[in-house]
């Protein structure tokens, strides 16, 4: 998680870019987000009071469109598409085994920051239906097996990680 | 400042030049990426370097033939041009070895010769499915870097501006009206009346914005062109925007397309710097700017008012229409609204004349029709056709028919406001009216091919959950009428349903139609409504036998191992199944503990091809009884 004073200084930098116009609610909520890899609650706050806007339709415009969020994503973020083509290629089971491999339900984020499972409605890449994007890379057609063969290299950089935190901690 | 010869004669020379030397295009649109793409262009880099060859790589946009992906071409002038498909990293050395630094092409490498032959290879132009293709839009993909503005120049790019800026704004509307274009945003409203519309409004400034969301999940056409010729609609654009006397643009495009927004941001830098854009363009006493506006990841946003709302910074709902935007649109003032490909036919229009266009196409429908082909089908990828074309056309000759031997069971066009067409309608042409009637629509162009395996109620199931996620609630209608017929429909895919529910699902979805205000809503029953009409025996399957005959709905179907099939001693399945639900010791015949089984498939998938012991059963009451005669007895 982010602090109150860290989301204060991004959101300072971020709002130096743009005028004071509503239409530039969106772009702003976005480059936050960019910057920040979700919207707390507080950055929220320094936009409108940026744009003079009530918060609560910063909050509403927020929440209507599905590109934000208001908790960080894991750093091992996986989407699966969920759209016609990977539907009817078993986009169903593939999501079942992510959801089932990672331990997590759609939209949420394990608890040690590692990874974080969306989905979402065709990324365009149809003919290599199902597909399922693992950290920015995009894994072709997928079958229930090879979700859990290509998560094997992500997960075993992620214990790493732990285990160097550990140590770091103790020294 | 150059002048507009200036710019062109320097453009050709540099694209003489290139083409006086032996060159490689690989596509790198988010397709060929997705297929690995880059990893290719990096051991070309390498592999080039090694041999210290100053060889060009072009990266080019998408060719449409994705399947085919990673592409790569290599031009060699006075030799074959040659197409390499699929082509892995660990193949470019002998590519670069054999033909680049050598003479001989690799034809056993080779997808066929895009240039010249030697009356064995295949040749790419004269495959079945560039006979049935017109590319007018797809002009230059696969074939110019779209990074890079001085290719599209040197292939007739911005000529088309220079023309029509010496045309008047009459004049230009008046050929795009002999041109016929309607708008390929999906309800297909003619191009030059909207124009009109825009041009005789009083109020100023005024707007035009590219509507690039392309939201039917599961079609990518737009994309596709913006990631491989982004400057064919800027271009159109521009003119748009002097026909109408707007002074500023907006291309709407949608934040899950990355590499697009990257390249128009490219495109219009690169417009910018030749004074294509900016003030006085091309010395004229007309200025405009594009910006581009991200989208936020929302289905109705397509929709043009909840767009306009979008792009002013506010929650994308639609509004009722008159005013329409062209009116009152963006800020109120007047706003020329038309899709990507809309756009892209503007400068062949102008350059070409009206009447051009006009002679391509149907009575009805006039021009191209761009479709991505996905699904089922052995040749997905994007196929632009005379509007008339069939659909049996587009699905066989186009896309190589159905993959693995399967049957064909109906094409989905239109996404969630379209339908589900069955074998039977495969002749009808393609054209916004004879779609129309056949309960589906030309919608963005997504055309998706569904065989045996694919079960036509779950397929409504889908569309409807979709809209349902995506309306954006409000319309009562739209919000809890299509959630009660998603209800329905699940039931009926759980074995609930009762037959009843067709009769209430047909009465859902009048009530749908007429009590939503915009096409979102109006659209999302059909669907439902075309599987229905033409697959009513699998819905009565579903619901009176329990039985879905693609074995897709988990409540219906059971996995089932054959014991004469199983090897006994192979154990893929025991030690792979995640619910443990496989029993059986070494040299036992396996079984499944129906009670534990999830039904993901995974010991489908990993039961061996030689012995394909694993299959699914539907209805459920299929399942051999797995108990022992004894133990039957005793119940
Ligand atoms: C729910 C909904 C979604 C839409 N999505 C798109 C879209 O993604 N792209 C598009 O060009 N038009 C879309 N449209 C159609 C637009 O409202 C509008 O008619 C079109 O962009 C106008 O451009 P055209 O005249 O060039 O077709 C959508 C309409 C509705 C009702
Ligand atoms: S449907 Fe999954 S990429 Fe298009």
């Amino acid at each position: 998680m982010i602090t109150e004073e860290q989301a204060g200084k991004a959101v300072g930098e971020v709002l130096g870019h743009y005028k004071k116009e509503k239409k530039n609610l969106i772009p702003l909520l976005q480059e936050v987000q960019a910057t920040l890899g979700y919207l707390p609650r507080k950055a929220l706050q320094g936009i409108a009071d940026f744009l003079k806007m009530p918060d609560v339709e910063v909050w509403g415009v927020a929440t209507f469109y599905n590109q934000f969020r208001f908790v960080p994503l894991g750093r091992y973020h996986t989407t699966v598409c969920m759209g016609t083509a990977c539907h009817l290629a078993g986009g169903r089971l593939i999501l079942e085994a992510l959801e089932r491999e990672l331990n997590l339900k759609v939209g949420e984020t394990a608890e040690d920051g590692k990874f974080s499972l969306e989905r979402v409605a065709c990324i365009g890449c149809c003919m290599l239906a199902p597909v399922v994007v693992i950290k920015d890379k995009i894994q072709p057609k997928m079958t229930p097996f090879r979700v859990e063969e290509a998560l094997i290299p992500y997960k075993q950089e992620a214990r790493g990680e732990l285990e160097e935190g550990k140590s770091e901690s103790k020294s | 400042m150059m002048t507009f010869e200036e710019i062109r004669n320097r453009a050709r020379s540099e694209w003489e030049t290139l083409q006086n030397g032996v060159y490689i295009l690989i596509g790198t649109a988010t397709c060929g990426r997705a297929a690995g793409a880059l990893d290719v262009v990096d051991v070309f880099d390498k592999e080039l370097a090694r041999r210290k060859l100053e060889v060009p790589i072009v990266k080019v946009g998408c060719t449409g033939l994705c399947h085919a992906d990673p592409f790569v071409t290599i031009a060699k002038p006075g030799s074959l041009r040659v197409a390499y498909a699929n082509v892995a990293p660990d193949s470019v050395p002998r590519l670069v070895e054999g033909y680049v630094a050598g003479d001989d092409p690799c034809l056993e490498l080779a997808l066929g010769t895009v240039e010249g032959g030697d009356g064995e290879t295949i040749s790419i132009p004269e495959l079945p499915r560039f006979e049935r293709e017109l590319r007018l839009i797809l002009r230059h993909c696969g074939y110019i870097d779209p990074e890079n503005i001085n290719h599209y120049i040197a292939n007739g790019g911005y000529g088309a501006l220079e023309k029509a800026l010496k045309m008047s704004a009459a004049k230009i509307i008046g050929e795009l009206k002999k041109s016929g274009l309607r708008g390929r945003g999906g309800a297909g409203f003619p191009a030059h009346t909207k124009w009109e519309l825009c041009r005789k409004a009083g109020s100023r400034p005024k707007y035009v914005i590219c509507n690039a969301d392309e939201g039917d999940p599961g079609a990518f056409m737009d994309r596709v062109v913006l990631e491989s010729d982004p400057h064919e609609v800027i271009e159109g654009m521009i003119i748009a925007g002097y026909a109408i006397g707007a002074e500023r643009g907006y291309i709407y495009v949608r934040s899950e397309y990355p590499l697009a927004i990257e390249r128009i941001q490219i495109a219009l830098r690169q417009a910018n710097e030749m004074g294509f854009l900016g003030d006085n363009i091309l010395g004229n006493d007309f200025g405009f700017k594009i910006e581009i506006a991200a989208g936020a990841g929302a289905f109705v946003s397509g929709e043009e008012t909840a767009l306009i709302a979008a792009v002013e910074g506010r929650m994308s709902t639609p509004r009722p229409r008159p005013p329409y935007p062209a009116e009152s649109g963006l800020w109120s003032k007047p706003t020329l609204l038309n899709n990507v490909k809309t756009f892209g036919y503007v400068p062949l229009i102008v350059e070409r004349g009206g009447d051009w266009f006009s002679s391509i196409g149907t009575e009805g429908s006039k021009g191209t029709a761009m479709f991505t082909l996905a699904g089922k089908v052995v040749n997905s990828g994007l196929a632009e056709v005379p509007m008339g074309t069939t659909l049996r056309e587009l699905v066989y000759d186009i896309g190589g028919g159905i993959a693995k031997d399967k049957q064909f069971k109906a094409v989905q066009i239109g996404g969630p406001s379209g339908g589900c067409l069955p074998e039977a309608l495969l002749d009808i042409p393609i054209d916004y009216d004879s779609l129309r009637e056949a309960g589906s629509m030309m919608g963005s162009g997504g055309m998706i091919v569904m065989d045996e395996d694919n079960c036509m109620v779950d397929a409504a199931r889908f569309f409807l959950d979709f809209s349902t996620k995506e309306s954006c609630g409000l319309c009562t209608m739209c919000r809890l009428g299509t959630l009660q017929m998603l209800r329905v429909l699940e039931d009926i895919t759980a074995g609930r349903g009762k037959i009843e529910d067709l009769d209430l699902l047909l009465a859902l979805a009048e009530d749908v139609k007429m009590g939503s205000l915009c096409g979102l809503g109006k659209t999302a029953p059909n669907p439902v409504l075309t599987t229905l009409r033409y697959f009513r025996d699998e819905y009565e399957a579903h619901i009176l036998e329990k039985r879905c005959s693609a074995r897709v709905c988990p409540e219906l179907t059971v996995y089932y191992i054959l014991p004469e099939k199983c090897d006994r001693a192979c154990e893929h399945c025991v030690l792979t199944c995640p619910t443990e639900a496989i029993k059986g010791e070494k040299g036992e015949v396996k079984t499944i503990d129906q009670e534990k089984c999830s039904k993901c498939g995974t010991c489908l998938e990993v039961c061996p091809p030689e012995y394909n012991a694993v299959v699914k059963l539907s209805p459920v009451s299929l399942l051999p009884s797995s108990k022992s005669p004894a133990e039957e007895a005793q119940k």
